[in-house]
C-alpha cells in the first residue's frame, strides 16, 4: 500500500506544477501569486497536524496508550515541518505583494507562536528525560487550542492577510489547481506520518528488547 | 425656593467645564485643519497619497517575482527532501539496531 501511494503522490507532484503554470495570473499580483499553490496546502496541514497531535496527546493523557503517543509525536514533527514551509513561503510572497517580508499581525504572529509551541514540544521530548511525554502531551493540547484562533484571526482582527473567504470564491481553474495541490500535499503528509509513526514503533520495540535483556 | 444639593452643584460645574473644554478643542481643531497643507491643484501627488502603482516604478525598484517564486518552490522541496532523508536515516539506524538485538537474543537463547 505504501509503494503505490508513493507512486501516486510523486505523480501528483509532477503534474501539480504544470497545472499551476497553466492557471491564469491573478490580476493585481501577477506571477508571485503562484506561491499561493504551495503556501496554502502546507498552512492547512500545519493546522491539521497540530489538531492531530493535540487530539492524540489528549487520548494519551486519558488512556496512556503508547500508540497515541507515537501518533502525537509524529504529528508534532510534521507540524514543525509544514510550519516552516508556511512561514518561509509566506514572506517570500508577502515581500512582493505587501512590500514587507513580515507583519506582526494576528494571523502571522499566532502561526509563528504555534510553530514555536511545537518546537518546544520536540525539544521537551528530546531533552526532557523520563516523563517528558506526559509534559509534552499537555503542551500539544495547549498548541491545538491555538488553531481555531489562527483560523478566525483574519476575519476577527484587522490584518493585511487575506480572509478565509478568498479560497471558496476562487475561479474554477485557480480553485482546481489549488485543490489538486492540496490533495498532493495531503497524500505526502499521510505518507510521512505513516513513516514517522513506524520509526517510533521501532524505537519502542528496541526499548522493549533492552528491558527484556535487563530482566 | 428649594436650595440645590451639593451633588447637583458639582454636576452643573462638571458640565460647564466639559462644555468649555469642548469649545477650546473645537476652536483648536478648526485651526489645525486650516493649517494642514492643501493638495495641489490637479490631484494628490503619489508621495502624499502613499501608494504608487507597481508598474509605474522604474525597473531598478521592481522586485523580480520569478526569483521569489523559484525560491519558494525550491524551499518546499528542500524542506521535504531534507525531512525524508532524516527520516530514512533514523529508520535505517533503528532497524539496524533491531536486527542486531534480534541476533543477540537468538544467540542468548541457543
Amino acid at each position: 500500500m505504501f509503494v503505490p501511494a508513493l507512486v501516486v503522490t510523486a505523480g501528483m507532484f509532477v503534474i501539480a506544477p504544470i497545472f499551476i503554470a497553466l492557471v491564469r495570473f491573478e490580476g493585481t499580483m501577477g506571477l508571485v501569486q503562484k506561491i499561493f499553490y504551495f503556501h496554502f496546502p502546507p498552512a492547512i496541514l500545519m493546522l491539521g497536524s497540530a489538531i492531530m497531535s493535540g487530539v492524540a496527546s489528549a487520548w494519551f493523557l486519558a488512556k496512556r496508550r503508547p500508540s497515541a503517543d507515537h501518533l502525537a509525536l509524529a504529528a508534532a514533527e510534521l507540524t514543525v515541518l509544514f510550519g516552516v514551509i508556511t512561514l518561509v513561503t509566506g514572506p517570500l510572497w508577502a515581500r512582493k505583494a505587501w512590500g514587507v517580508w513580515w507583519q506582526w499581525d494576528a494571523r502571522l504572529t499566532m502561526s509563528l507562536l504555534l510553530w514555536m509551541i511545537f518546537i518546544a514540544y520536540l525539544l521537551l521530548r528530546k531533552y526532557g528525560g523520563p516523563g517528558s511525554e506526559i509534559l509534552s502531551a499537555g503542551l500539544a493540547v495547549f498548541g491545538m487550542a491555538n488553531v481555531p484562533f489562527i483560523y478566525v484571526s483574519v476575519n476577527v482582527w484587522r490584518t493585511i492577510h487575506p480572509k478565509t473567504t478568498v479560497v471558496p470564491t476562487l475561479p474554477v481553474d485557480m480553485g482546481g489547481a489549488l485543490w489538486f495541490s492540496v490533495a498532493a500535499f495531503v497524500l505526502l503528509y499521510l505518507m510521512l506520518l505513516t513513516a514517522r509513526v513506524r520509526l517510533e514503533q521501532q524505537r519502542a520495540a528496541v526499548e522493549q528488547i533492552y528491558l527484556q535483556f535487563e530482566e | 425656593m428649594k436650595p440645590l444639593s451639593v451633588f447637583r452643584v458639582i454636576d452643573m460645574k462638571i458640565s460647564t467645564v466639559g462644555f468649555l473644554i469642548l469649545l477650546i478643542f473645537a476652536s483648536f481643531g478648526h485651526q489645525a485643519l486650516a493649517q494642514q497643507p492643501q493638495p495641489p491643484a490637479g490631484g494628490t501627488p503619489p508621495q502624499i497619497e502613499g501608494f504608487v502603482p507597481v508598474d509605474t516604478l522604474p525597473p531598478s525598484e521592481q522586485l523580480p517575482a520569478a526569483r521569489l517564486v523559484i525560491a519558494a518552490y525550491a524551499f518546499v522541496w528542500l524542506a521535504v527532501f531534507g525531512y525524508v532523508w532524516s527520516l530514512w536515516r533514523r529508520l535505517a539506524k533503528v532497524e539496524g539496531e533491531l536486527q542486531q538485538l534480534a541476533k543477540r537474543a537468538g544467540a542468548n537463547t541457543r
